[in-house]
């Protein structure tokens, strides 16, 4: 049934190499997408990793949907030959992290819904090696997967309006970190003064599909 | 010497576009650009510029401007999209046509309706702020590009790359006017069904290609929320999250589609019945709240023929 083509509107083709959140198959996301930066044609725009896709953006004008459609259904066939054994060490990234009180806002209740002390929930946080699946949703924002499920927690009833860049927080089985000010709902366990996005720098994301980030617990 | 505009009134959410940001995608920043890429290239192709030089998009309320020094004397701009009219020194000048502004005159965008209009000014980058991530295009999500990431406000300076003495020469080039597009408050819409159709019931695909949808007043730069019919899907569930196009058609649980615009948020887990052709969608951008679309279903092949038409046209000019 996988892989799949489907064109999105006259200048964009979706690849769908499967339909769950899984390591591996994330892997093969973003090995394909490495193999259309390093081996480019003509008429490659850009393409953008999800969970289990790759949106393939092109110019019509250069490529035209059948040669784009059949250039992609090669590269994904060479990406399958090549095995999960062909894709490089992922980069580790640590994240220093100010847990609870003025920086976690929400790290009792997070603690107090587990019915575990505050400090378990910590090292439990910082006890594992998050991937970053995707960056979507706003600039240098991180998709992380296997969050410890002992630690999920339900979003706030209703956003805050503004949460600051660096806040480390829960939303159910996720953990993640605001990359930029933005209105949010997720519970504030902690803050890092990282910064996960800065146009003036580049890379621009300080997180890319496919690393590994460990939050480990500092103090102010 | 290059010269500047110098803001007298900022309008309404002017910002610095291109035909935006491909390269911030896979880094979760919006790919932004002009909302009316029509208009963009072609107020671009009056004056000289290449198609996607970085233009000023304005909204609802016309901004007005004083010309700086320059070399050149002046500086050759064109004003498109819908909904505005261009001074220029107090002489009236059509959309769709390129204008001489000497230095100290006044430009000024009028609104008569009111949609999104577009000021294009001569020099090969068009307006001179630096390039972010291959692009000028302001993104206010993340406040970066565009001069210094936000709105121009009364008082700023906008600086322009050199233009040269011939542009003179271009001063009343118009783009004839069957070549501009045909804005309505009821347009026809072109799309492409997909990538997700089988999401949803044939009922809601049938409806979404047959039935009138109204644009709600909830509309900006990230996305046009529509209602009618709802389109009822096959499943609850959501996609896992994926990337998104210009123009796709996504559909959450109360059936009510979102037509995600310029700003989008780079992904979504909304299942999507369709995405609108490059041709169509500054006929929907420039569509109000209030008014009305209708979709029509159109093959991959034939969008990129219209589209490789509208290129065409557009190098066409001058």
């Amino acid at each position: 049934m996988f892989p799949t083509f489907a064109p999105c509107g006259d200048s964009a083709l979706l690849v769908t190499l499967g339909d769950r959140i899984d390591l591996a198959l994330n892997r093969r996301v973003h090995a394909l997408a490495r193999r259309l930066v390093d081996d480019p044609r003509p008429g490659l725009v850009v393409a953008v990793p999800g969970y289990a896709t790759l949106l393939v953006h092109y110019d019509p004008l250069l490529l035209g949907y059948d040669e784009a459609l059949e250039w992609l259904q090669s590269q994904v066939r060479r990406v399958q030959e090549g095995g999960d054994e062909a894709f490089p060490a992922p980069r580790r990234v640590v994240v220093p992290t100010l847990y609870g009180g003025m920086y976690g806002p929400d790290l009792d209740f997070v603690a107090e819904h587990c019915n575990l002390p505050a400090q378990e929930v910590v090292r439990r946080h910082t006890a594992r090696a998050y991937p970053v699946y995707m960056v979507g949703f706003a600039p240098g924002f991180p998709y992380l997967g296997g969050l410890d499920e002992s630690i999920a927690a339900p979003r706030l009833p209703s956003p805050r309006l503004k949460v600051r860049a660096g806040s480390v927080g829960i939303a159910g089985a996720q953990t993640g970190i605001y990359s930029v000010d933005s209105p949010g709902g997720w519970r504030l366990i902690g803050w890092t003064a990282l910064k996960l996005f800065d146009p003036a720098r580049s890379p621009a994301s300080l997180l890319a599909p496919g690393d590994l980030v460990r939050f480990v617990e500092t103090q102010p | 010497m290059s010269s500047s505009l110098y803001v007298l009134e900022p309008g309404f959410l002017t910002t610095v576009q291109d035909l935006g940001r491909p390269l911030g995608e896979p880094l979760g920043a919006p790919a932004g650009g002009a909302m009316d890429r029509f208009a963009l290239m072609a107020a671009n192709a009056l004056v000289g510029n290449p198609p996607g030089a970085a233009v000023l998009e304005f909204a609802l309320l016309g901004p007005s401007f004083q010309v700086g020094f320059s070399e050149a004397c002046g500086v050759l701009v064109a004003a498109a999209g819908r909904g505005f009219r261009l001074e220029v020194g107090g002489r009236a000048i059509p959309l769709w046509m390129a204008a001489w502004a000497r230095c100290g005159e006044t430009i000024t965008l009028r609104t008569e309706g009111g949609g999104w209009g577009y000021l294009a000014v001569s020099g090969a980058g068009g307006i001179a702020v630096p390039e972010v991530l291959g692009s000028r295009s302001t993104c206010l999500r993340a406040g970066f590009g565009g001069l210094e990431g936000r709105p121009l406000q009364a008082g700023d300076l906008v600086p322009l790359s050199e233009a040269q003495a011939s542009d003179y020469e271009r001063a009343g080039l118009e783009l004839p006017e069957e070549l501009r597009p045909v804005y309505s408050d009821h347009p026809v819409i072109d799309v492409i069904l997909g990538p997700q159709p089988d999401a949803f019931t044939p009922d809601a695909v049938e409806s979404f290609l047959n039935e009138e949808y109204t644009l709600t007043p909830a509309c900006d730069r990230m996305g046009y929320r529509l209602s009618g019919p709802a389109l009822s899907r096959r499943s609850t569930g959501e996609l896992l999250s994926e990337g998104v196009a210009f123009g796709a058609v996504q559909v959450p649980q109360d059936g009510q589609p979102i037509v995600l615009m310029a700003d989008r948020q780079t992904t979504g887990g909304y299942p999507k019945i369709a995405v609108g052709c490059g041709t169509s969608l500054p006929l929907l951008a420039q569509c109000p709240p209030g008014g009305t679309v209708r979709f029509r279903g159109v093959s991959v092949a034939e969008a990129q023929e219209r589209w490789r038409r509208m290129q065409w046209t557009i190098s066409s000019i001058g």
